[in-house]
């Protein structure tokens, strides 16, 4: 990884939204893995924005199939090079939505943890089905309006807490997982780095706030992303051997900022009282206290 | 633009994505005061779409593909970028 | 030439065996019944040495068809076995490793699908997959099987091909049941089979490539004419490299092969192994005096449409004896045999016949009755019923 980072390996004229996290995340994590790297993706956003025939944002080689198995085609790309005696300095990334990864391809990805696989695995988390149109999946958080899950006089909205995809993913035993958010580049990039220098599977999660499914201003992508972390709704930690009783808080805000903050910067959250943003409240304080962060202000 | 096809859509054209120029998706420009620029990139950093090159002691931008998201104004820690309207 | 080794082997270990002559790369593979064998002698050839290549024991056959589509993009030699269920549950990525022009080879122990579960012999499962865009090859013995599997990777590899194909074998009656098979050496294949060297593209840093790009509409119909017409152009090639392989082996086969047709008014054609038995049928009523013969369907993707009209046009009847059922049409090989005749002028007539499935026996008396049904239709001069189900167990019916 020695690659002048200044290279752009996810090229401009993708077709993302205005304000797309993902976007950013992709081009930072390429610029860390550089050009020798092999990527698969799902179906959803990331596919149609970059692969529309006869252009590809991809300056790397990279593969989709279908929604489900970004994972295991990874897991086929990865076994060939070795076996064709190409993979030594050589990069396999999965990446997938949160989607492809919490629902339709935790099966696979499952299966590629538990094998062993020499790939570092992205989730890309915007909390719904964004490409066809914000239905929920379980990563969206409790009381988010989406289009399936729509607030209104018997409906909070989202009515589950989202699925710790990261600890389940910790729980194969893996060599290293964490959690990332695009508001901290430097973190993300560490930790991307550590994933693919570690032999064997590794997860990332990383949180990219979506202007047009969660209805905010897309110059406040990257404000939400912090939001999310300094109010402890989504918490910087990595694993190391799936340990996740001795996790590393990697980003450790110094006072949480109450949750409100967070929320109502996002329209998705409009619709929540008072009451229901305490008790949302609650549930993130219960989660820092567990995660060791320092009281709200 | 058309392409003559190739086996099993299979491309080779790796980043011919800048053919497309989404600048023109822009109702809002960005605007960059050099002057009190201090070159921390981090708009460059957070940029979703790759439109703004590292130059000597300040950034540029590609309004080729600038979608004017406005990320990079709101991001800039001396609040030396701005959005203004765009002219059509 | 070295010498081909005599074995008495499951058909199983046939398609085990040819695919291990074919030195593959990368076996992603999930054991189902009847297929089970195939995912096991491969661990154990891969064991002991005998084959330098890697397994990956997924985690469903959804995975096995993904591994093998990421695996074959990166340029390796691909095989897998399935069957039923799970070439069901791969039928997604059956299409796509063909719409990606990806030339993996897939063995499948022929099995009816759910519900109700059953593990025996029926077409059913790859018959679901005709339009996925893959050859599909039926075996009627395991020497066949053996043989198939190593014409399907050279037809699939071919650069006027690119395409993934399937070998069925009959579950249990072929894939659990020992027979002897002569076993090519392996110089020899390694002679007939160059090694996989794709020119359309690969995953390489060297010279990125994006694969499973999103296709509008100004480009989606291109590619499927070009996918189909690869799969036209498979004709020829099939053709030349069975060829090239009896030359080489001794072993002759066609599209369609015949037995008995030149003067018969009735021809039964099968696909499978209960051709072994159509023909001791047809030996029997031969004997008799009957002017019945034989055809067996080996290629059924792409369907030898040529062939068949010139092996059937002479025939006054031709029974379509098929293990599949399109429940509110008829069985797949009728139909598009319908569609082969239904411009000529000279056709006889169609009937169709649903037997064999889930393992139901198809004996001697199975085709006698189906002989005699279709001399039937030949003396009214009209096919009243177009599909009728043979062999029915009366005493279980409600």
């Amino acid at each position: 990884m020695t690659q002048n980072e200044d290279i752009e390996l996810f090229a401009s004229g993708h077709r993302a939204c205005a304000g797309c996290g993902e976007g950013t995340a992709v081009r930072q994590i390429l610029k860390v893995a550089g050009p020798n790297t092999i990527a698969t993706i799902c179906t959803g956003c990331l596919e149609v924005v970059s692969t529309g025939y006869p252009e590809t944002a991809w300056e790397i080689p990279l593969i989709h199939a279908a929604f489900e198995n970004s994972a295991s085609v990874a897991s086929g790309v990865e076994v060939a090079l070795k076996e064709l005696g190409r993979k030594e300095g050589v990069n396999v990334l999965a990446f997938g939505g949160d989607g492809g990864t919490f629902d339709i391809g935790l099966q696979a990805l499952s299966g590629m943890l538990e094998r062993g696989h020499d790939i570092t695995y992205i989730c890309l988390d915007n909390e719904a089905y964004m490409n066809t149109g914000i239905q929920r999946c379980s990563s969206t958080p409790y009381g988010a309006s989406t289009t399936t899950s729509p607030s209104g006089k018997y409906s909070i909205g989202e009515s589950k807490q989202k699925k710790p995809i990261a600890a389940i993913c910790a729980a194969h035993g893996i060599p290293y997982t964490a959690t990332a958010n695009i508001a901290y580049i430097n973190d993300l990039k560490k930790k991307v780095k550590k994933a693919i220098e570690t032999e064997g599977p590794s997860f990332l999660h990383v949180f990219a706030p979506c202007p047009t499914g969660w209805r905010h201003g897309s110059d406040d992508t990257i404000e939400i992303g912090r939001l999310a972390v300094q109010t402890g709704v989504f918490v910087l930690w990595e694993a190391v051997d799936g340990d996740i009783c001795n996790l590393k808080v990697t980003v450790m805000p110094k006072k949480r900022k109450p949750v409100e903050e967070y929320l109502k910067r996002q329209k998705r959250f409009a619709h929540l009282t008072e009451e229901d943003i305490a008790k949302i409240q609650q549930e993130v304080d219960e989660k820092c206290d567990r995660y060791g962060l320092p009281k709200r202000e | 633009m058309t392409v003559k096809i190739t086996i099993g859509a299979i491309n080779k054209e790796h980043g011919s994505s800048k053919k497309y120029k989404t600048g023109g998706w822009r109702s809002v420009c960005p605007v960059v005061d050099l002057e009190k620029c201090i070159s921390c990139y981090k708009c460059y950093d957070y940029c979703p779409d790759a439109a703004i090159k590292k130059i000597e002691d300040g950034i540029e931008y590609d309004l080729d593909y600038c979608k004017g998201c406005g990320i990079c104004a709101a991001e800039c820690p001396v609040k030396a970028i701005v959005m203004v309207k765009e002219e059509k | 030439m070295g010498e081909q080794k005599s074995m008495t082997i499951k058909g199983n270990m046939a398609t085990a065996m040819g695919a291990k002559l074919c030195r593959p790369n990368v076996v992603p593979a999930y054991p189902i019944t009847p297929s089970t064998l195939f995912p096991e002698k491969m661990s154990e050839f891969i064991a002991d040495g005998e084959l330098d290549a890697s397994m990956i024991n997924v985690e469903s056959e959804h995975s096995a068809m993904s591994a093998c589509i990421g695996a074959s993009a990166t340029g390796a030699r691909v095989v897998t076995a399935s069957a039923s269920q799970g070439v069901a549950l791969m039928h997604e990525m059956l299409f796509i490793a063909s719409g990606m022009r990806l030339p993996i080879v897939m063995a499948v122990g022929n099995r009816a699908l759910s519900a109700p579960i059953n593990i025996w012999c029926d077409h059913q499962d790859t018959i679901a997959s005709r339009d996925s865009g893959c050859l599909q090859f039926y075996a009627e013995n395991n020497q066949e099987g053996l043989d198939l599997m190593i014409n399907a990777f050279r037809i699939g590899e071919d650069e006027r091909v690119l395409l993934p194909v399937i070998v069925g074998i009959d579950a249990f009656v072929l894939t659990h049941t020992i027979e002897g098979v002569k076993v090519p050496a392996q110089e020899d294949v390694d002679d007939f089979l160059p090694p996989y060297k794709p020119k359309h593209g690969t995953l390489d840093h060297r010279d990125p490539a994006t694969f499973g790009s999103f296709a509008p509409p100004e480009y989606y119909q291109e590619f499927k004419f070009e996918q189909t017409k690869a799969m036209e152009d498979s004709r020829d090639v099939i053709d030349e490299i069975f060829a090239d392989y009896a030359n080489r082996f001794g072993r002759d086969y066609k599209k369609v092969s015949t037995y008995a047709c030149e003067d018969a008014d009735v021809i039964l054609l099968t696909m499978g192994s209960m051709t072994g038995t159509a023909r001791e049928a047809v030996k029997k009523m031969r004997e008799e005096g009957k002017k019945v013969g034989l055809a067996k369907l080996t290629v059924y993707r792409p369907f030898p449409m040529p062939e068949l009209k010139d092996i059937l046009s002479s025939a006054k009847g031709v029974a379509v004896i098929e293990r599949n059922i399109s429940p509110g049409s008829t069985g797949a090989v009728y139909a598009e045999l319908a569609g082969t005749f239904v411009n000529e002028k000279k056709r006889p007539l169609l009937k169709n016949f649903i037997t064999g499935l889930g393992g139901r026996d198809t004996l001697v008396d199975t085709f006698e009755e189906i002989y005699d049904k279709t001399i039937e239709v030949i003396e009214n001069g009209e096919v009243k019923v177009l599909v009728e189900w043979i062999a029915m167990n009366e005493e279980v019916m409600r």
